[in-house]
C-alpha cells in the first residue's frame, strides 16, 4: 500500500434482515481486513449459538444490549483499506426510530450504500433511506440488490426492482445511481465477480467503491474559511505573529487574494498560508492550514474569510430541513442553542412550514408537530447574523445543529435551504 | 482541476484531526492530554504541535503511571515534554495503592489495568480538567467502533453509549453541566496502519520497545509477556526465554503482549502491520477478560 490512497466516506442503509451485516462482514473478510483473532471470536460465537458455518455479520457486532438482541442501536464506524483507497464505513441501523443514526451517517459521507431484498423488492424502508440519502446530499448512491441467491439469480427479479427504484428515485435530487445485483452471504458481486450472473454486465461492488469519482465532492469555487482559533505565540521569535486557524470549507485560498472578513467586512490581503511543514501557495477544502493577513483586523472564532465577490448569505432568518432526534418533541417558539461551523448562537423556532412524511414525501401541513425522527421544514430567527450558503451548494457552511439548554443534548440537525 | 486538489488518505486524516485539536481548545477551559508513550498518544502531541504552531500545544499532558512502566517509554516521555515545552502533570497508580484509594489484585493475571480508571479520575478532578484527549481509535475495539470525537461523560465518569449525542458534518457539541467532561478523541478514524504510514512519512522519533530488540519473555494464553522486573510471577511450568520482539502497543508491562519480530525500521513495521494477522490489540490481556471488557471498562471512565 502506498502513501497516494484517497479516502472514501460511506453510509449503509437496510432494513431489518436485508443482511447488511453480513454484506459489510463479506467486504471486510475478502478484503483480508479481518484479523485471525477476529474470525476466531466469531467462530468461537456462531458455534457457541449453533448456527451452520461462520456467522460474518457478527463482525459488525458492538455493544452488549446490540449482541444480546441481534440489533444495531448507535451508528459504527469501520475501516478497510484497497490499495487504491481507504475506506470508512458508517454503519447505521436501518429501524424507523433510528433515522437519527441514519442522518449522522450520511452527513460526511460520498456513497451512500442502500439495500435491498432481492424476495421483497422496494419497501417503505428503502424509499425513506434513499430520500434521507438525497436530503442529506449523498453525491453517490449504490443500490444493492441483495440475496439474488434466494431468487435464483434471476435477471428479471433485478430489472424489476431497479425500475421500480428509478421509478421514484427520479423525484429525489440524486445524480448518480448504481445497481448492483449480489449475494452477500455468498459473496457475488461483493469483491468477486459472480459467475451465477452473467446477464450482469457492470462492476462489483468493492470495484465501484474504489473507482467512484469523488474528486467534486467538495465545493473549490466558493471561497469560505470559518475562523476556528486565533494563534498568538506570545514569543520573542513570533513576537508580532496573528494567525487565523481554520479548515477550508470552500473554495481555493491563494497567497496574495484580496479577501473579506465577516461580519466586519473589512477587507485585507492574505499575507501567508502558514502550517507546521512551512508556507504554502494554495489551500482548499479540507485543508487545516493558518491564515496571516497583511492588515492588523480584529477577528475572532466564528468570523469568515471570505472574497469580496463572493459572499454567503447574511442574516437572522434562516429556513432550514430540520431533522429531530430528541424524544422531547420540537417545540414551538422554542429557544435553541445553535452551532453553525464555528459559530455559536441562540435561535427561537419561528414556524414550522410543515412536517415532511418521509415514506411519501407528502408535505403535511396541518398536522405540524415535530418529534423524535420527523423531518420538517422550519423558519429559524437567530440571535447573531450567520454565515450560511444553500446546503446544496455546501454542506459545512449549510448545516446547523440545535442544542437544547438545559440538557446541552443536540437536538435536531439542520440543513439551509 | 479536481485531481490536483486531491489529498491523500494520510493528509485528510491529518487535517481532520488538527481541525478536532483546535475544537477542543476553542470549546474547553483547560483540557488534558492522556499521554501514555505509546505511539496513539505522540502520535496526538505531533498532531498538536503542528495543529497550535508556533504557538505552544495549549494541553497539559497527564500520564497515568501505574509504577509497571518500560524504562524507554519513561525516558521518551521526559525528553518529548523537554523538546516541546508542555507540562507534564503525573497521576500515581502506586501512590493511590499506599494512600488505600485503590486495592490491588492479587494472583497470576493481576494487573494494575482497572486501577488506572480511578486514578485517572481523581487526576481529571484534582487537575479541574474539562476535557481529557485520548489516542482511542474505532479500529482498535468492538466497543471503541461506537465512540464519538466528543464523547461526553457524567459527573461519575462514565460513559453512556445508547445515550450518545449525535455527531454530524464538523459541529461538535462540547456543551456540558459544571461536573461533567468530555473525552476528547482526535484519532478516532485513524487504523493502525494508517498510525505507522504517517509516523514514517513525517520523521517522528518512536521509542525503541517499537522496533525488535531481544527481550526475556514467557508465552501465557497465546501471548507473549515482557518477564522485565518481575512484575509477572512466572509459574512452575512456564519457561522464560529471550527472543527477538517488538511492541505493537506500549502499556503496563503487566498486560502488554510483545510479538515475535525482526522488524528494525518504520518501513519494516509497516510492512508487517499490512501483512498482520492478529489485530495489535490481540497481545492486550486486559481485553481478554471477558467478550465486553472494553465496554464495562470504559462505561466506568477508563480512557
Amino acid at each position: 500500500m502506498t502513501n497516494h490512497t484517497e479516502l472514501l466516506r460511506f453510509t449503509t442503509a437496510g432494513s431489518v434482515d436485508d443482511g447488511k451485516s453480513t454484506l459489510i462482514g463479506r467486504l471486510l473478510y475478502d478484503s483480508k481486513s479481518i484479523f485471525e483473532d477476529q474470525y476466531e471470536a466469531i467462530s468461537a460465537t456462531s458455534a457457541k449459538r449453533g448456527e451452520e458455518g461462520v456467522n460474518l455479520a457478527l463482525l459488525t457486532d458492538g455493544l452488549k444490549a446490540e449482541r444480546e438482541q441481534g440489533i444495531t442501536i448507535d451508528v459504527a464506524y469501520r475501516y478497510f483499506a484497497t490499495p487504491k483507497r481507504k475506506f470508512i464505513i458508517a454503519d447505521t441501523p436501518g429501524h424507523i426510530q433510528y433515522t437519527r443514526n441514519m442522518v449522522t451517517g450520511a452527513s460526511t459521507a460520498n456513497v451512500a450504500l442502500i439495500l435491498v431484498d432481492a424476495r421483497q423488492g422496494v419497501v417503505e424502508q428503502t424509499r425513506r433511506h434513499a430520500f434521507i440519502a438525497s436530503l442529506l446530499q449523498i453525491p453517490h448512491l449504490i443500490v444493492c440488490i441483495n440475496k439474488m441467491d434466494l431468487v435464483g439469480f434471476d435477471e428479471a427479479a433485478y430489472t424489476a426492482i431497479k425500475e421500480d427504484f428509478q421509478g421514484f428515485s427520479h423525484r429525489l435530487d440524486v445524480q448518480d445511481i448504481d445497481f448492483i445485483p449480489m449475494s452477500a452471504l455468498l459473496g457475488d458481486n461483493v469483491v468477486e465477480r459472480s459467475t451465477n450472473m452473467d446477464w450482469y454486465g457492470g462492476s462489483t461492488l468493492l470495484y465501484t467503491l474504489e473507482n467512484v469519482h469523488i474528486g467534486s465532492d467538495n465545493n473549490f469555487i466558493d471561497c469560505r474559511f470559518p475562523v476556528q482559533t486565533v494563534i498568538r505565540p506570545y514569543s520573542d521569535a513570533y513576537h508580532d505573529y496573528r494567525g487565523y486557524a481554520g479548515r477550508v470549507a470552500g473554495g481555493v485560498f491563494k497567497k496574495g487574494d484580496k479577501v473579506t472578513v465577516l461580519p466586519s467586512g473589512f477587507t485585507s490581503t492574505i499575507a501567508k498560508i502558514d502550517t507546521y511543514d512551512g508556507e504554502l501557495e494554495e489551500a482548499y477544502p479540507p485543508m487545516s492550514v493558518t491564515l496571516l493577513l497583511e492588515d492588523d483586523i480584529d477577528i475572532s472564532r466564528g468570523d469568515m474569510i471570505v472574497r469580496e465577490n463572493n459572499q454567503p448569505d447574511n442574516g437572522q432568518d434562516l429556513e432550514v430541513m430540520l431533522c429531530w432526534f430528541n424524544e422531547r418533541p420540537l417545540q414551538p417558539n422554542g429557544k435553541y442553542a445553535i452551532m453553525h461551523t464555528t459559530k455559536e448562537a441562540r435561535c427561537m423556532i419561528k414556524e414550522v412550514r410543515y412536517r415532511l412524511d418521509i415514506n411519501t414525501l407528502h408535505r403535511d401541513e396541518e398536522q405540524k408537530e415535530i418529534k423524535m425522527n420527523d423531518i420538517g421544514r422550519v423558519l429559524l430567527r437567530t440571535t447573531a447574523p450567520l454565515l450560511t450558503d444553500p446546503y446544496r451548494k455546501n454542506r459545512i457552511t449549510g448545516s446547523i445543529i440545535l442544542v437544547d439548554e438545559q440538557t446541552n443534548e443536540t437536538v435536531a440537525a439542520g440543513m439551509v435551504i | 482541476m479536481s485531481s490536483t486538489y486531491q489529498l491523500n488518505h494520510l493528509r485528510e486524516l491529518e487535517s481532520e484531526s488538527i481541525f478536532v485539536l483546535r475544537e477542543v481548545a476553542a470549546q474547553f477551559e483547560n483540557p488534558a492530554l492522556l499521554f501514555s508513550g505509546g505511539k496513539d498518544s505522540i502520535l496526538m502531541v505531533h498532531l498538536a504541535v503542528k495543529a497550535f504552531h508556533p504557538a505552544k500545544i495549549p494541553f497539559t499532558l497527564l500520564h497515568v503511571d501505574t509504577g509497571h512502566n518500560f524504562q524507554e517509554a519513561l525516558d521518551y516521555r521526559d525528553a518529548l515534554v523537554e523538546r516541546i515545552g508542555a507540562k507534564l502533570v503525573i497521576g500515581s497508580v502506586q501512590e493511590a495503592i499506599d494512600t488505600g484509594m485503590v486495592r490491588e489484585e492479587k494472583g497470576y493475571n493481576a494487573t494494575r489495568n482497572y486501577l488506572q480508571t480511578a486514578v485517572l479520575l481523581k487526576a481529571l478532578e484534582d487537575g479541574k480538567y474539562d476535557a481529557a484527549l485520548g489516542g482511542g481509535r474505532r479500529d482498535e475495539e468492538k466497543a471503541r467502533a461506537k465512540e464519538r470525537f466528543f464523547s461526553h461523560r457524567d459527573e461519575f465518569g462514565q460513559w453512556d453509549p445508547k445515550n450518545q449525542r449525535p455527531e454530524l458534518w464538523n459541529l461538535f457539541n462540547g456543551r456540558k453541566h459544571f461536573g461533567e467532561h468530555f473525552r476528547i478523541f482526535p484519532i478516532s478514524n485513524w487504523t493502525e496502519l494508517d498510525v505507522w504510514q504517517y509516523l514514517a512519512l513525517e520523521n517522528v522519533p518512536l521509542p525503541s520497545l517499537y522496533f525488535a530488540h531481544e527481550r526475556e519473555v514467557l508465552h501465557r494464553d497465546g501471548m507473549l509477556l515482557a518477564t522485565e522486573g518481575g512484575l509477572i510471577p512466572v509459574r512452575s511450568d512456564e519457561k522464560v526465554e529471550k527472543l527477538m520482539v517488538r511492541c505493537r502497543t506500549i502499556g503496563d508491562i503487566t498486560t502488554t503482549g510483545v510479538w515475535e519480530s525482526t522488524a528494525s525500521t518504520l518501513e519494516d513495521i509497516i510492512a508487517e502491520v499490512s501483512m498482520a494477522r492478529q489485530t495489535e490489540r490481540g497481545g492486550r490481556a486486559d481485553d481478554k477478560r471477558s467478550e465486553t471488557a472494553m465496554e464495562d471498562r470504559k462505561k466506568a471512565g477508563y480512557f
